[in-house]
């Protein structure tokens, strides 16, 4: 019974999306445009309980006195900080939230993926073996596409970078679609499932 | 000779992790400086199109990134903005990532100021918006209804640039620089195929592969990829040792080492099978 | 006081707190590591108010004309109805939303998927038959037995034996020169960062040491 409103509205917006696509005039067009407007600030909400939770989490850490609680201040001091110089000063150029976005949140956003260089490296010589024939292919794909894509490609053999660009835009395109294809029917029957009510893994846990 | 492979298969990865840190490093303080050259590439088809459009045409930027991937997309953002702003076109900014906005606002603000556009009358920053691929359909009727704002809370009604400006259908093209999702292939669904707006891109290495799908069904007009796709651009566009373009001699010692890592990762792994198959 | 070098310093300091991480877990790449974390949410928040809920929902509301339009009351409710999650005792309302948003979802992904990334990608397939060189002709005839091969390999309804078996052999040969090609550009995309990360280090922050130092020019 209790989900008999939440389906409702499920089937609703997804109908309302599905006609405003074939029929895109009046009454759909105007139920289309609103739901959209409407679907930007209800997403937005969700970056909001995202933070609620992560401060929730934190907290009931130090409270607990729960493993590494005593870094939890830090992300709790580092929310406000961007929270307090945000709502007082505002988000323009040159104002104290955009010096921390650019000199600390940058930086420590590009070192945080820059650390899988290192991984990845000892990952390809601990784990990449060509036990087999399929495998072989799969790291001679892989060398003429790293050959390919870099000057020194071309210094070695002046036809290693036509190799690679043919490489991409052949099997490599070929094989990309049929994972691309597939997928999409996946999308296409889980959203049916969705709007129609039969999927409702996205309504649980909330009890 | 065998035993010396078969030890260095139990090497410590804090060894492979040195090794990776010189392989780059060495590079760039010794500044190697290994000539880019630009084949056919979808770089260049991207370059082509923009380089085609009328002066004066719309061309819509979304720098649908993040810090994380700085390093790859920012140099392509710069590239692409001076380009546009080269060939006079106007330029609208917006991001489907929050951290997008600010980076974005970083490129063009500064190339503006070095080629003397104005902001509202060449350029505008539109902001952030969430919703994704729903928010990108609401573009294809209304921008203003999105964005009634440009990023600093300017009215839309008050950017003299956006007079003629309604929905997706007056914009020339639209690039997005994008990270993961939303970003290109929301513009392509959304955008390419339900309203047919040219649609141009810049990726992280990471999502290339599965692009080209895009470009040989025309779904995109050409595809910046990876650190050597800005390289390319910058390259095209003529920005003289770009950090993109410096970026490729670390990058081709780099990827030798991999490699290298891999063959001899190979061997050690053959040599104690075979030590352990002679064993038995 | 130069804000620009402090800025630099701020930004290397804790680049090296990270990257200590790489010899062992320590204290330090824990404190940056947790400060990120904070500082990214405090981003994301205030951004989506003065981007998101300012211009497009409380402006909508209160337009400058003066008045109240009570339809925009209904988004505002449903974004609450998000943040109830977080009270058990009303964390139901939250299916309501999350209703809306997956509604949505749904009914645009499904046309979309299927017209992008499924008849497109099929008709693309069909057409890319070539004339022309006897390169050429073989290349798209290579690109028409990969996709098809490759869809036949997905196909798990019928037992992969017989015809059926040798076509999903090819496919998977395909792919696995595919996932190749990925695992190239990956290297590329992971050493890209390392890059950037090092020209910073080099280029903008050492140099600032002999200018605090008072040395060179």
């Amino acid at each position: 019974m209790r989900l008999i409103i939440p389906l409702a509205i499920t089937f609703t917006a997804g109908m309302i999306m599905i006609l405003n696509f074939f029929i895109p005039h009046r009454p759909f067009n105007i139920l289309g445009e609103n739901l959209q407007d409407w679907y930007i600030i209800v997403a937005s909400g969700a970056i909001f309980l995202g933070a609620v939770n992560l401060m929730h989490v934190h907290i009931r850490k130090i409270r607990l006195k729960l493993k590494n609680w005593k870094y939890s201040p830090i992300t709790i001091a580092g929310f406000l900080v961007m929270i307090v110089t945000g709502l007082f000063y505002g988000v323009t150029e040159d104002m104290p939230f955009d010096y921390l976005f650019m000199n600390m949140v940058a930086p420590m956003g590009a070192t945080m993926f820059s650390l899988l260089a290192f991984f990845v490296a000892s990952a390809a010589f601990r784990a990449f073996r060509a036990s087999n024939w399929r495998a072989t292919l799969l790291l001679t794909s892989a060398f003429l596409v790293m050959l390919g894509q870099v000057p020194i490609g071309a210094m070695i053999w002046d036809k290693i970078p036509l190799a690679k660009v043919w490489l991409m835009s052949i099997p490599n395109t070929a094989g990309q679609r049929a994972v691309m294809i597939g997928a999409a029917m996946g999308v296409v029957a889980t959203s049916l499932r969705m709007i129609f009510g039969i999927e409702r893994s996205y309504l649980g846990g909330a009890d | 000779m065998a035993n010396i492979f078969v030890k260095m298969g139990d090497l410590d990865r804090r060894i492979i992790f040195v090794l990776i840190a010189l392989a780059v490093i060495i590079p760039m303080i010794t500044n190697l400086v290994i000539p880019n050259i630009v084949g056919q590439e979808p770089s260049r088809d991207l370059y082509d199109f923009v380089d085609a459009l009328p002066e004066g045409s719309n061309v819509l930027v979304s720098f649908d990134y993040d810090p994380s991937t700085l390093p790859e997309l920012q140099p392509m953002a710069e590239a692409v903005v001076m380009h546009l702003f080269q060939k006079n076109l106007n330029i609208i900014g917006m991001a489907l990532w929050p951290q997008g906005a600010a980076l974005g606002q970083e490129a063009m603000s500064s190339l503006a100021d070095s080629l003397g556009k104005v902001q509202y009358e060449d350029w505008v920053n539109l902001g952030y918006k969430s919703g994704g691929g729903v928010m990108i359909v609401r573009l294809g009727t209304s921008i203003s209804a999105v964005f009634p704002t440009d990023r600093d809370n300017v009215p839309w009604d008050e950017i003299p640039m956006l007079n003629d400006i309604g929905s997706l259908r007056d914009i020339s093209l639209v690039i997005s620089l994008s990270a993961g999702d939303p970003g290109i292939i929301a513009w392509v669904m959304m955008a390419g195929d339900r309203y047919a707006v040219p649609i141009g891109g810049g990726c992280t290495a990471v999502s290339a592969p599965q692009l080209y799908t895009y470009l040989q069904t025309k779904q995109m007009v050409g595809l910046l990829g990876g650190l050597k796709g800005a390289a390319d651009y910058e390259t095209l566009v003529g920005i003289e040792a770009g950090p993109a373009v410096r970026g490729m001699s670390p990058q081709s010692v780099a990827h030798l080492a991999i490699m290298l890592f891999i063959i001899i990762g190979n061997v050690a792994y053959f040599s104690q099978k075979r030590k352990k198959g002679g064993a038995r | 006081m130069n804000w620009g070098i402090i800025g630099i310093w701020l930004g290397a300091l804790l680049t090296l707190c990270l990257y200590s991480f790489l010899y062992r877990d320590n204290p330090f790449y824990k404190f940056a590591e947790h400060l990120f974390v904070g500082m990214s949410a405090g981003y994301w928040v205030i951004y989506t108010i003065f981007n998101v809920l300012i211009p497009n929902w409380w402006d909508n509301m209160f337009p400058e004309d003066g008045g109240f339009n009570l339809v925009w009351i209904i988004p505002g409710i449903f974004a609450m109805f998000m943040l109830a999650r977080m009270i058990p005792k009303i964390a139901g309302l939250s299916r309501m939303a999350l209703g809306m948003i997956v509604g949505a979802g749904a009914g645009l992904n499904m046309l979309t998927f299927f017209q992008s990334n499924a008849m497109a990608q099929v008709k693309g397939t069909i057409f890319s038959v070539a004339q022309g060189s006897a390169w050429d002709i073989f290349s798209s005839l290579i690109l028409v037995v990969g996709v098809v091969s490759g869809l036949v390999y997905f196909f798990f309804s019928k037992a992969h034996t017989g015809f059926t078996g040798r076509t999903a052999n090819v496919g998977i040969t395909i792919l696995m020169v595919a996932f190749g090609a990925s695992f190239g550009y990956t290297i590329m995309a992971r050493l890209s960062l390392l890059i950037g990360r090092c020209d910073f280090l080099l280029n903008q922050w050492l140099p600032t040491i002999p200018r605090l130092l008072g040395i060179g020019g």
